[in-house]
Protein backbone atom coordinates (compact mmCIF):
# COMPACT_ATOMS: atom_id res chain seq x y z
CA UNK A 1 0.00 0.00 0.00
CA UNK A 2 2.89 2.14 0.91
CA UNK A 3 4.12 2.18 -2.90
CA UNK A 4 0.58 3.08 -4.03
CA UNK A 5 0.57 5.93 -1.83
CA UNK A 6 3.85 7.36 -2.88
CA UNK A 7 2.71 7.02 -6.78
CA UNK A 8 -0.77 8.88 -5.57
CA UNK A 9 1.05 11.52 -3.77
CA UNK A 10 3.97 12.16 -6.51
CA UNK A 11 0.71 11.99 -9.34
CA UNK A 12 -1.00 14.92 -7.47
CA UNK A 13 1.78 16.75 -6.69
CA UNK A 14 2.78 17.07 -10.21
CA UNK A 15 -0.70 17.65 -11.44
CA UNK A 16 -0.53 20.74 -8.73
CA UNK A 17 2.89 21.67 -9.76
CA UNK A 18 2.34 21.54 -13.67
CA UNK A 19 -1.16 23.68 -13.33
CA UNK A 20 0.60 26.00 -10.94
CA UNK A 21 3.79 26.25 -13.89
CA UNK A 22 0.85 27.07 -16.59
CA UNK A 23 -0.91 29.32 -14.23
CA UNK A 24 2.80 30.98 -13.61
CA UNK A 25 3.39 31.07 -17.81
CA UNK A 26 0.25 32.57 -18.33
CA UNK A 27 0.44 35.68 -15.19
CA UNK A 28 4.15 36.47 -16.89
CA UNK A 29 3.07 36.89 -20.43
CA UNK A 30 0.20 38.70 -19.43
CA UNK A 31 2.27 41.23 -17.89
CA UNK A 32 3.95 41.35 -21.86
CA UNK A 33 2.25 44.45 -23.60
CA UNK A 34 3.15 46.21 -26.69
CA UNK A 35 3.23 50.44 -26.00
CA UNK A 36 2.10 52.87 -28.48
CA UNK A 37 3.19 56.31 -27.49
CA UNK A 38 1.03 58.89 -29.11
CA UNK A 39 2.09 61.90 -30.51
CA UNK A 40 -0.03 65.24 -28.41
CA UNK A 41 -1.05 66.31 -31.94
CA UNK A 42 -3.11 63.14 -32.68
CA UNK A 43 -7.07 63.79 -32.38
CA UNK A 44 -9.74 61.58 -31.12
CA UNK A 45 -10.93 60.38 -34.34
CA UNK A 46 -7.54 59.19 -35.17
CA UNK A 47 -7.14 57.78 -31.94
CA UNK A 48 -9.97 55.69 -32.20
CA UNK A 49 -9.33 54.68 -35.77
CA UNK A 50 -6.06 53.36 -35.13
CA UNK A 51 -7.34 51.17 -31.98
CA UNK A 52 -9.72 50.24 -34.03
CA UNK A 53 -7.53 48.97 -36.99
CA UNK A 54 -5.42 47.22 -33.88
CA UNK A 55 -8.28 45.05 -32.85
CA UNK A 56 -8.34 44.04 -36.09
CA UNK A 57 -5.01 42.69 -36.61
CA UNK A 58 -3.79 39.10 -36.06
CA UNK A 59 -2.34 37.87 -32.96
CA UNK A 60 -4.27 40.47 -31.29
CA UNK A 61 -5.47 39.65 -27.47
CA UNK A 62 -6.87 42.83 -26.52
CA UNK A 63 -6.27 46.97 -26.75
CA UNK A 64 -6.49 49.54 -24.32
CA UNK A 65 -6.26 52.92 -24.41
CA UNK A 66 -4.95 55.69 -21.64
CA UNK A 67 -5.42 59.16 -21.91
CA UNK A 68 -2.13 61.63 -20.99
CA UNK A 69 -4.20 62.45 -17.84
CA UNK A 70 -4.46 58.66 -16.91
CA UNK A 71 -0.84 58.37 -17.79
CA UNK A 72 0.07 60.59 -15.71
CA UNK A 73 -1.78 58.97 -12.99
CA UNK A 74 -0.51 55.65 -13.24
CA UNK A 75 2.86 57.36 -13.09
CA UNK A 76 2.35 59.12 -9.68
CA UNK A 77 0.48 55.72 -8.49
CA UNK A 78 3.90 53.68 -9.54
CA UNK A 79 6.17 56.56 -8.06
CA UNK A 80 4.55 57.23 -4.78
CA UNK A 81 7.96 56.80 -3.20
CA UNK A 82 9.54 59.07 -5.37
CA UNK A 83 7.97 62.57 -4.95
CA UNK A 84 10.93 64.06 -6.63
CA UNK A 85 10.13 62.78 -9.91
CA UNK A 86 6.36 63.31 -9.50
CA UNK A 87 7.25 67.10 -8.90
CA UNK A 88 9.68 67.15 -11.86
CA UNK A 89 6.66 65.72 -13.74
CA UNK A 90 3.91 68.14 -12.57
CA UNK A 91 5.90 71.11 -12.98
CA UNK A 92 5.43 71.42 -16.81
CA UNK A 93 2.17 70.64 -18.54
CA UNK A 94 1.86 66.77 -18.43
CA UNK A 95 4.88 65.62 -20.85
CA UNK A 96 3.63 61.66 -20.61
CA UNK A 97 2.29 60.53 -23.76
CA UNK A 98 -1.49 59.17 -24.41
CA UNK A 99 -0.57 55.37 -24.31
CA UNK A 100 -2.35 52.65 -26.53
CA UNK A 101 -1.75 49.18 -24.81
CA UNK A 102 -1.45 46.15 -27.11
CA UNK A 103 -2.05 42.68 -25.54
CA UNK A 104 -0.25 40.00 -28.14
CA UNK A 105 -1.85 36.79 -28.13
CA UNK A 106 0.73 34.78 -29.22
CA UNK A 107 4.31 36.24 -27.79
CA UNK A 108 6.15 34.20 -30.32
CA UNK A 109 4.54 36.35 -32.99
CA UNK A 110 4.85 39.88 -32.92
CA UNK A 111 5.84 40.13 -36.46
CA UNK A 112 2.55 41.37 -38.05
CA UNK A 113 2.07 44.12 -35.12
CA UNK A 114 5.54 45.31 -35.44
CA UNK A 115 5.31 45.67 -39.34
CA UNK A 116 1.75 47.17 -38.82
CA UNK A 117 3.37 49.71 -36.50
CA UNK A 118 6.38 50.35 -38.46
CA UNK A 119 4.27 51.89 -41.38
CA UNK A 120 5.10 55.45 -42.12
CA UNK A 121 1.25 56.62 -42.23
CA UNK A 122 1.22 54.67 -38.29
CA UNK A 123 4.58 56.00 -36.98
CA UNK A 124 4.03 59.10 -37.86
CA UNK A 125 1.58 58.95 -35.06
CA UNK A 126 3.61 58.37 -32.46
CA UNK A 127 6.54 60.43 -30.61
CA UNK A 128 9.13 57.78 -29.95
CA UNK A 129 8.87 54.09 -31.06
CA UNK A 130 7.01 51.40 -29.14
CA UNK A 131 8.03 49.27 -26.82
CA UNK A 132 7.70 45.59 -27.27
CA UNK A 133 9.20 44.86 -23.50
CA UNK A 134 11.95 42.79 -24.90
CA UNK A 135 14.39 42.13 -22.81
CA UNK A 136 11.58 40.36 -20.62
CA UNK A 137 10.21 38.18 -23.82
CA UNK A 138 13.73 36.38 -23.87
CA UNK A 139 12.99 36.15 -19.90
CA UNK A 140 9.91 34.53 -20.38
CA UNK A 141 11.09 32.16 -23.34
CA UNK A 142 13.55 30.39 -20.52
CA UNK A 143 10.90 29.88 -18.03
CA UNK A 144 8.91 28.67 -20.57
CA UNK A 145 11.67 26.41 -21.87
CA UNK A 146 12.33 25.52 -17.82
CA UNK A 147 8.79 24.79 -17.08
CA UNK A 148 8.42 22.54 -19.98
CA UNK A 149 11.20 20.81 -19.17
CA UNK A 150 10.11 20.07 -15.49
CA UNK A 151 6.47 18.83 -16.74
CA UNK A 152 8.16 16.24 -18.82
CA UNK A 153 10.06 15.42 -15.80
CA UNK A 154 7.09 15.05 -13.89
CA UNK A 155 5.38 12.82 -16.90
CA UNK A 156 8.08 10.57 -16.87
CA UNK A 157 8.34 10.33 -12.87
CA UNK A 158 4.20 9.71 -12.77
CA UNK A 159 4.83 6.78 -15.12
CA UNK A 160 7.16 5.00 -13.75
CA UNK A 161 5.80 4.72 -10.73
CA UNK A 162 2.46 3.83 -11.58
CA UNK A 163 4.83 0.99 -13.51
CA UNK A 164 6.53 0.18 -10.23
CA UNK A 165 3.72 0.51 -8.34
CA UNK A 166 1.74 -1.73 -10.58
CA UNK A 167 4.33 -3.90 -10.14
CA UNK A 168 4.67 -4.07 -6.53
CA UNK A 169 0.89 -4.36 -6.07
CA UNK A 170 0.81 -7.32 -8.64
CA UNK A 171 3.94 -9.01 -6.27
CA UNK A 172 1.57 -8.47 -2.81
CA UNK A 173 -1.29 -10.13 -4.25
CA UNK A 174 0.38 -13.22 -5.91
CA UNK A 175 1.81 -13.74 -2.35
CA UNK A 176 -1.26 -13.37 -0.69
CA UNK A 177 -3.18 -16.21 -3.70
CA UNK A 178 0.48 -18.10 -2.93
CA UNK A 179 -0.49 -17.92 0.34
CA UNK A 180 -3.57 -18.94 -0.29
CA UNK A 181 -3.23 -21.63 -2.94
CA UNK A 182 -4.89 -24.52 -1.44
CA UNK A 183 -8.17 -22.44 -0.13
CA UNK A 184 -8.14 -21.76 -3.75
CA UNK A 185 -7.84 -25.41 -5.08
CA UNK A 186 -10.23 -26.18 -2.74
CA UNK A 187 -12.48 -23.23 -3.99
CA UNK A 188 -12.37 -24.88 -7.69
CA UNK A 189 -12.48 -28.44 -7.22
CA UNK A 190 -16.02 -27.73 -5.36
CA UNK A 191 -17.11 -25.37 -8.44
CA UNK A 192 -16.36 -21.98 -7.39
CA UNK A 193 -17.00 -19.90 -10.47
CA UNK A 194 -13.53 -17.38 -11.11
CA UNK A 195 -14.79 -14.51 -10.15
CA UNK A 196 -16.54 -16.22 -6.76
CA UNK A 197 -12.72 -16.65 -5.85
CA UNK A 198 -11.39 -13.29 -7.67
CA UNK A 199 -13.93 -10.64 -5.90
CA UNK A 200 -12.33 -10.56 -2.99
CA UNK A 201 -8.98 -10.33 -3.94
CA UNK A 202 -9.99 -7.17 -6.07
CA UNK A 203 -11.78 -6.12 -3.51
CA UNK A 204 -9.14 -5.68 -1.51
CA UNK A 205 -6.77 -3.87 -3.66
CA UNK A 206 -9.77 -1.65 -4.47
CA UNK A 207 -10.11 -1.14 -0.74
CA UNK A 208 -6.11 0.04 -0.60
CA UNK A 209 -6.36 2.07 -3.70
CA UNK A 210 -9.50 4.28 -2.23
CA UNK A 211 -7.50 4.56 1.34
CA UNK A 212 -4.37 5.41 -0.61
CA UNK A 213 -6.26 7.57 -2.36
CA UNK A 214 -7.44 9.53 0.39
CA UNK A 215 -4.01 9.31 2.38
CA UNK A 216 -1.98 10.78 -0.35
CA UNK A 217 -4.43 13.61 -0.67
CA UNK A 218 -4.15 14.03 3.55
CA UNK A 219 -0.17 14.61 3.18
CA UNK A 220 -0.40 16.89 -0.05
CA UNK A 221 -3.11 18.90 2.28
CA UNK A 222 -0.64 18.10 5.41
CA UNK A 223 2.29 20.04 3.46
CA UNK A 224 0.49 22.80 1.73
CA UNK A 225 -0.47 23.80 5.54
CA UNK A 226 2.81 23.44 7.12
CA UNK A 227 4.46 25.04 3.92
CA UNK A 228 1.84 28.05 3.66
CA UNK A 229 2.43 30.12 6.64
CA UNK A 230 6.39 29.74 5.98
CA UNK A 231 6.46 29.86 2.02
CA UNK A 232 3.68 32.18 1.36
CA UNK A 233 5.41 35.42 1.55
CA UNK A 234 8.24 34.08 -0.94
CA UNK A 235 6.70 33.64 -3.57
CA UNK A 236 9.51 31.55 -5.25
CA UNK A 237 9.45 32.17 -8.28
CA UNK A 238 8.39 29.96 -10.06
CA UNK A 239 6.41 28.07 -8.06
CA UNK A 240 4.04 29.96 -6.72
CA UNK A 241 2.94 28.44 -3.47
CA UNK A 242 -0.36 30.26 -2.74
CA UNK A 243 -1.53 29.74 -6.47
CA UNK A 244 -1.27 25.83 -5.80
CA UNK A 245 -2.67 26.16 -2.07
CA UNK A 246 -5.56 28.02 -3.80
CA UNK A 247 -5.62 25.54 -6.98
CA UNK A 248 -5.63 22.62 -4.53
CA UNK A 249 -8.69 24.11 -2.20
CA UNK A 250 -10.68 25.38 -4.80
CA UNK A 251 -10.46 21.78 -7.12
CA UNK A 252 -10.17 19.80 -4.09
CA UNK A 253 -13.09 16.93 -4.90
CA UNK A 254 -11.74 16.91 -8.74
CA UNK A 255 -8.04 16.06 -7.31
CA UNK A 256 -9.65 13.99 -4.95
CA UNK A 257 -11.97 11.71 -7.62
CA UNK A 258 -9.08 11.76 -9.71
CA UNK A 259 -6.99 10.26 -7.05
CA UNK A 260 -9.41 8.07 -6.36
CA UNK A 261 -9.71 7.14 -9.70
CA UNK A 262 -6.69 6.21 -10.24
CA UNK A 263 -6.27 4.50 -6.98
CA UNK A 264 -9.28 2.21 -8.03
CA UNK A 265 -7.51 1.46 -11.52
CA UNK A 266 -4.70 0.41 -10.62
CA UNK A 267 -5.64 -1.90 -7.61
CA UNK A 268 -7.98 -3.43 -10.12
CA UNK A 269 -5.41 -3.59 -13.15
CA UNK A 270 -3.02 -5.26 -10.55
CA UNK A 271 -5.55 -7.79 -9.02
CA UNK A 272 -6.93 -9.07 -12.03
CA UNK A 273 -3.62 -9.82 -13.78
CA UNK A 274 -2.33 -11.43 -10.41
CA UNK A 275 -5.30 -13.31 -10.25
CA UNK A 276 -5.04 -14.36 -13.66
CA UNK A 277 -2.38 -17.09 -13.45
CA UNK A 278 -3.96 -19.03 -10.43
CA UNK A 279 -7.26 -19.18 -11.59
CA UNK A 280 -6.54 -21.46 -14.60
CA UNK A 281 -8.65 -24.67 -14.20
CA UNK A 282 -5.56 -27.08 -14.08
CA UNK A 283 -4.92 -27.15 -10.21
CA UNK A 284 -1.93 -28.89 -10.89
CA UNK B 1 -24.23 -41.76 -15.68
CA UNK B 2 -20.65 -41.92 -16.89
CA UNK B 3 -19.51 -43.32 -20.00
CA UNK B 4 -15.61 -43.41 -21.17
CA UNK B 5 -14.96 -44.58 -24.68
CA UNK B 6 -11.65 -45.09 -25.24
CA UNK B 7 -9.72 -42.53 -23.33
CA UNK B 8 -5.73 -42.34 -22.77
CA UNK B 9 -4.24 -39.63 -20.94
CA UNK B 10 -0.34 -38.70 -21.47
CA UNK B 11 1.38 -36.32 -19.47
CA UNK B 12 4.16 -35.42 -21.40
CA UNK B 13 4.86 -36.10 -24.88
CA UNK B 14 6.75 -39.56 -25.39
CA UNK B 15 6.30 -40.67 -22.14
CA UNK B 16 3.64 -44.03 -21.47
CA UNK B 17 0.44 -43.12 -21.02
CA UNK B 18 -1.38 -42.71 -17.43
CA UNK B 19 -4.60 -43.97 -19.09
CA UNK B 20 -4.37 -46.10 -21.93
CA UNK B 21 -7.80 -46.29 -23.64
CA UNK B 22 -10.08 -46.99 -20.84
CA UNK B 23 -13.72 -47.78 -21.98
CA UNK B 24 -15.74 -47.60 -19.13
CA UNK B 25 -19.71 -47.31 -18.75
CA UNK B 26 -21.38 -46.27 -15.24
CA UNK B 27 -25.11 -46.56 -14.46
CA UNK B 28 -27.01 -44.28 -12.40
CA UNK B 29 -26.86 -45.03 -8.52
CA UNK B 30 -24.34 -47.73 -9.13
CA UNK B 31 -21.37 -48.06 -6.74
CA UNK B 32 -18.23 -49.11 -8.19
CA UNK B 33 -15.17 -49.49 -6.79
CA UNK B 34 -11.53 -48.51 -8.77
CA UNK B 35 -8.97 -50.65 -7.59
CA UNK B 36 -5.23 -50.60 -8.56
CA UNK B 37 -1.71 -50.01 -7.21
CA UNK B 38 0.21 -46.21 -6.68
CA UNK B 39 0.71 -44.98 -10.31
CA UNK B 40 -1.68 -47.72 -12.01
CA UNK B 41 -4.04 -44.57 -12.66
CA UNK B 42 -6.94 -44.06 -10.39
CA UNK B 43 -6.49 -40.77 -9.64
CA UNK B 44 -5.92 -39.91 -13.33
CA UNK B 45 -9.05 -41.23 -14.25
CA UNK B 46 -10.71 -39.09 -11.80
CA UNK B 47 -9.37 -36.00 -12.45
CA UNK B 48 -10.41 -36.43 -15.82
CA UNK B 49 -13.79 -36.91 -14.57
CA UNK B 50 -13.66 -33.56 -12.32
CA UNK B 51 -12.00 -31.95 -15.53
CA UNK B 52 -8.43 -31.10 -13.77
CA UNK B 53 -6.97 -32.43 -16.67
CA UNK B 54 -8.50 -33.03 -20.13
CA UNK B 55 -7.89 -36.14 -21.97
CA UNK B 56 -5.79 -36.67 -24.68
CA UNK B 57 -8.27 -38.55 -26.75
CA UNK B 58 -11.54 -40.17 -26.16
CA UNK B 59 -14.84 -39.15 -25.22
CA UNK B 60 -15.88 -38.35 -21.81
CA UNK B 61 -19.73 -38.43 -21.13
CA UNK B 62 -21.04 -37.16 -17.77
CA UNK B 63 -24.38 -37.09 -16.38
CA UNK B 64 -25.35 -35.89 -20.35
CA UNK B 65 -22.35 -33.31 -20.63
CA UNK B 66 -20.07 -34.03 -23.52
CA UNK B 67 -16.52 -33.26 -22.09
CA UNK B 68 -14.96 -32.21 -25.72
CA UNK B 69 -18.01 -29.76 -25.58
CA UNK B 70 -17.32 -28.16 -22.22
CA UNK B 71 -16.29 -24.43 -22.45
CA UNK B 72 -13.90 -23.29 -19.43
CA UNK B 73 -16.49 -21.20 -18.20
CA UNK B 74 -18.54 -24.09 -17.74
CA UNK B 75 -16.49 -25.91 -15.89
CA UNK B 76 -17.24 -24.98 -12.61
CA UNK B 77 -21.17 -25.57 -13.18
CA UNK B 78 -19.80 -29.11 -14.21
CA UNK B 79 -17.99 -29.38 -10.82
CA UNK B 80 -20.99 -28.44 -8.69
CA UNK B 81 -22.78 -30.98 -9.84
CA UNK B 82 -20.30 -33.68 -8.78
CA UNK B 83 -19.37 -34.15 -5.42
CA UNK B 84 -15.55 -35.15 -4.87
CA UNK B 85 -13.85 -36.67 -1.46
CA UNK B 86 -10.10 -36.53 -1.29
CA UNK B 87 -7.75 -38.54 0.53
CA UNK B 88 -6.03 -35.62 2.27
CA UNK B 89 -10.10 -34.23 3.02
CA UNK B 90 -8.68 -30.46 1.63
CA UNK B 91 -11.56 -28.63 4.30
CA UNK B 92 -10.54 -25.28 4.56
CA UNK B 93 -8.87 -24.95 7.69
CA UNK B 94 -9.89 -21.18 9.18
CA UNK B 95 -13.40 -22.15 9.15
CA UNK B 96 -16.11 -24.40 11.08
CA UNK B 97 -17.42 -27.09 10.03
CA UNK B 98 -20.60 -25.43 10.05
CA UNK B 99 -19.12 -23.10 7.49
CA UNK B 100 -17.10 -25.58 5.73
CA UNK B 101 -20.32 -27.16 4.74
CA UNK B 102 -22.01 -23.93 4.24
CA UNK B 103 -19.24 -22.39 2.23
CA UNK B 104 -20.33 -25.20 -1.02
CA UNK B 105 -23.93 -23.79 -0.40
CA UNK B 106 -22.84 -20.14 -0.87
CA UNK B 107 -20.94 -20.78 -3.61
CA UNK B 108 -23.89 -21.82 -5.46
CA UNK B 109 -26.02 -18.38 -4.44
CA UNK B 110 -27.88 -20.14 -1.65
CA UNK B 111 -29.89 -17.70 0.91
CA UNK B 112 -29.11 -17.91 4.23
CA UNK B 113 -32.10 -19.44 5.97
CA UNK B 114 -31.78 -22.17 3.29
CA UNK B 115 -28.20 -22.85 4.37
CA UNK B 116 -29.05 -22.87 8.39
CA UNK B 117 -31.70 -25.47 7.15
CA UNK B 118 -29.77 -27.71 4.86
CA UNK B 119 -26.50 -27.68 6.88
CA UNK B 120 -26.99 -29.60 9.53
CA UNK B 121 -29.31 -32.00 7.67
CA UNK B 122 -26.18 -33.30 5.39
CA UNK B 123 -24.28 -33.37 9.53
CA UNK B 124 -26.76 -35.74 10.22
CA UNK B 125 -26.52 -37.42 7.61
CA UNK B 126 -22.86 -38.14 8.12
CA UNK B 127 -23.70 -38.51 12.15
CA UNK B 128 -21.73 -35.41 12.88
CA UNK B 129 -24.80 -33.68 14.57
CA UNK B 130 -23.65 -31.18 17.85
CA UNK B 131 -19.95 -30.08 15.90
CA UNK B 132 -20.92 -27.87 13.89
CA UNK B 133 -18.90 -25.01 15.75
CA UNK B 134 -15.58 -26.95 15.88
CA UNK B 135 -12.80 -26.64 13.84
CA UNK B 136 -11.58 -28.74 11.57
CA UNK B 137 -7.85 -29.58 13.30
CA UNK B 138 -10.11 -30.58 16.10
CA UNK B 139 -11.66 -33.31 14.82
CA UNK B 140 -10.16 -37.01 14.37
CA UNK B 141 -9.16 -38.08 10.48
CA UNK B 142 -12.35 -40.01 10.70
CA UNK B 143 -14.78 -36.91 11.01
CA UNK B 144 -12.87 -34.47 8.77
CA UNK B 145 -13.49 -37.05 6.14
CA UNK B 146 -17.16 -37.29 7.27
CA UNK B 147 -17.51 -33.60 7.00
CA UNK B 148 -15.92 -33.71 3.66
CA UNK B 149 -18.87 -36.08 2.97
CA UNK B 150 -21.20 -33.79 3.91
CA UNK B 151 -19.99 -30.96 1.85
CA UNK B 152 -19.50 -32.94 -1.23
CA UNK B 153 -22.92 -34.37 -1.16
CA UNK B 154 -24.64 -31.16 0.48
CA UNK B 155 -25.50 -30.02 -3.12
CA UNK B 156 -27.16 -33.54 -3.78
CA UNK B 157 -24.82 -34.24 -6.73
CA UNK B 158 -25.89 -37.00 -9.08
CA UNK B 159 -22.35 -38.12 -8.60
CA UNK B 160 -20.08 -38.75 -5.57
CA UNK B 161 -16.67 -39.53 -6.53
CA UNK B 162 -14.12 -40.08 -3.30
CA UNK B 163 -10.42 -40.70 -3.94
CA UNK B 164 -8.66 -43.00 -1.39
CA UNK B 165 -11.50 -41.58 1.38
CA UNK B 166 -9.58 -43.45 3.47
CA UNK B 167 -6.51 -43.74 2.76
CA UNK B 168 -5.81 -41.86 5.65
CA UNK B 169 -7.63 -43.56 8.63
CA UNK B 170 -7.35 -46.67 10.97
CA UNK B 171 -9.93 -49.29 9.70
CA UNK B 172 -12.78 -48.25 12.34
CA UNK B 173 -12.64 -45.06 11.15
CA UNK B 174 -12.50 -46.04 7.71
CA UNK B 175 -15.68 -48.53 7.96
CA UNK B 176 -17.49 -45.47 9.03
CA UNK B 177 -16.41 -43.65 6.20
CA UNK B 178 -17.78 -46.50 3.87
CA UNK B 179 -20.56 -47.02 5.85
CA UNK B 180 -21.56 -43.49 4.75
CA UNK B 181 -20.75 -43.75 1.66
CA UNK B 182 -23.04 -46.56 0.93
CA UNK B 183 -25.94 -44.92 2.99
CA UNK B 184 -25.62 -42.05 0.45
CA UNK B 185 -25.54 -44.85 -2.36
CA UNK B 186 -29.01 -45.61 -1.05
CA UNK B 187 -30.18 -42.47 -1.15
CA UNK B 188 -30.00 -42.29 -5.13
CA UNK B 189 -26.57 -41.00 -6.32
CA UNK B 190 -23.68 -42.83 -7.94
CA UNK B 191 -20.98 -43.71 -6.28
CA UNK B 192 -17.20 -43.78 -7.60
CA UNK B 193 -14.62 -45.08 -5.26
CA UNK B 194 -11.03 -45.66 -5.34
CA UNK B 195 -9.14 -47.39 -2.56
CA UNK B 196 -6.06 -49.64 -1.83
CA UNK B 197 -7.45 -51.47 1.27
CA UNK B 198 -8.60 -54.93 0.35
CA UNK B 199 -10.56 -55.59 3.59
CA UNK B 200 -13.19 -52.82 2.61
CA UNK B 201 -13.66 -54.01 -0.72
CA UNK B 202 -14.37 -57.55 -0.04
CA UNK B 203 -16.91 -56.62 2.61
CA UNK B 204 -18.33 -54.50 0.49
CA UNK B 205 -19.10 -56.87 -2.45
CA UNK B 206 -20.09 -54.75 -5.17
CA UNK B 207 -18.38 -53.66 -8.68
CA UNK B 208 -14.70 -53.75 -8.81
CA UNK B 209 -12.64 -52.44 -11.82
CA UNK B 210 -9.45 -52.70 -11.82
CA UNK B 211 -6.94 -50.88 -12.90
CA UNK B 212 -2.84 -51.77 -14.30
CA UNK B 213 -0.65 -49.82 -15.85
CA UNK B 214 -3.25 -47.37 -17.72
CA UNK B 215 -5.31 -50.38 -18.34
CA UNK B 216 -8.60 -52.31 -17.09
CA UNK B 217 -7.65 -55.72 -16.57
CA UNK B 218 -10.89 -56.72 -14.84
CA UNK B 219 -14.51 -54.96 -14.26
CA UNK B 220 -16.85 -57.40 -12.33
CA UNK B 221 -19.28 -57.39 -10.16
CA UNK B 222 -19.93 -58.79 -6.34
CA UNK B 223 -15.75 -59.14 -6.97
CA UNK B 224 -13.12 -59.21 -4.34
CA UNK B 225 -9.78 -57.72 -4.91
CA UNK B 226 -7.25 -59.06 -6.55
CA UNK B 227 -4.56 -57.25 -8.17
Amino acid sequence: MAIMIVTLTIVLFSVITNFTFTHTISQITNKIDISVYLNSNVSKTQTNDLIGQLEHLPNVQSVSYLSKAQVLAQYEKQNTANQQLIQAVNETANPLPATINIKPSNLNNLNVIRSFLAKPSISSLQTAPPSYSGQEKLAIDRITHATNVLKEIGVVAVAIFAVVSVLIIFNTIQMAIFNRRDEIQIMRLLGAGTWYIRGPFIVESIIYGILSAVISVAIINAAFQASSGTLKASSLGLLDISYANRFFDTRFIELLIIELGLGIVIGAVSSLIATRRYLKFKTR
Amino acid sequence: MILLDRVSKTYSRGSNPSLDRISLHVEAKEFVIVVGQSGAGKTTLLRLLTREERQTSGKIIVGGIDYDKLKDREIPLLRRKIGVVFQDFKLLPNKTIFENVAYALEMVGMGNKEIKNTVPKVLDIVNLTGKEDSMPLELSGGERQRVAIARAIVRQPKILIADEPTGNLDPKHAWDVIKILEKINRYGTTVLLTTHNQDIVNRLKRRVVTIKDGKIISDKANAGYKI
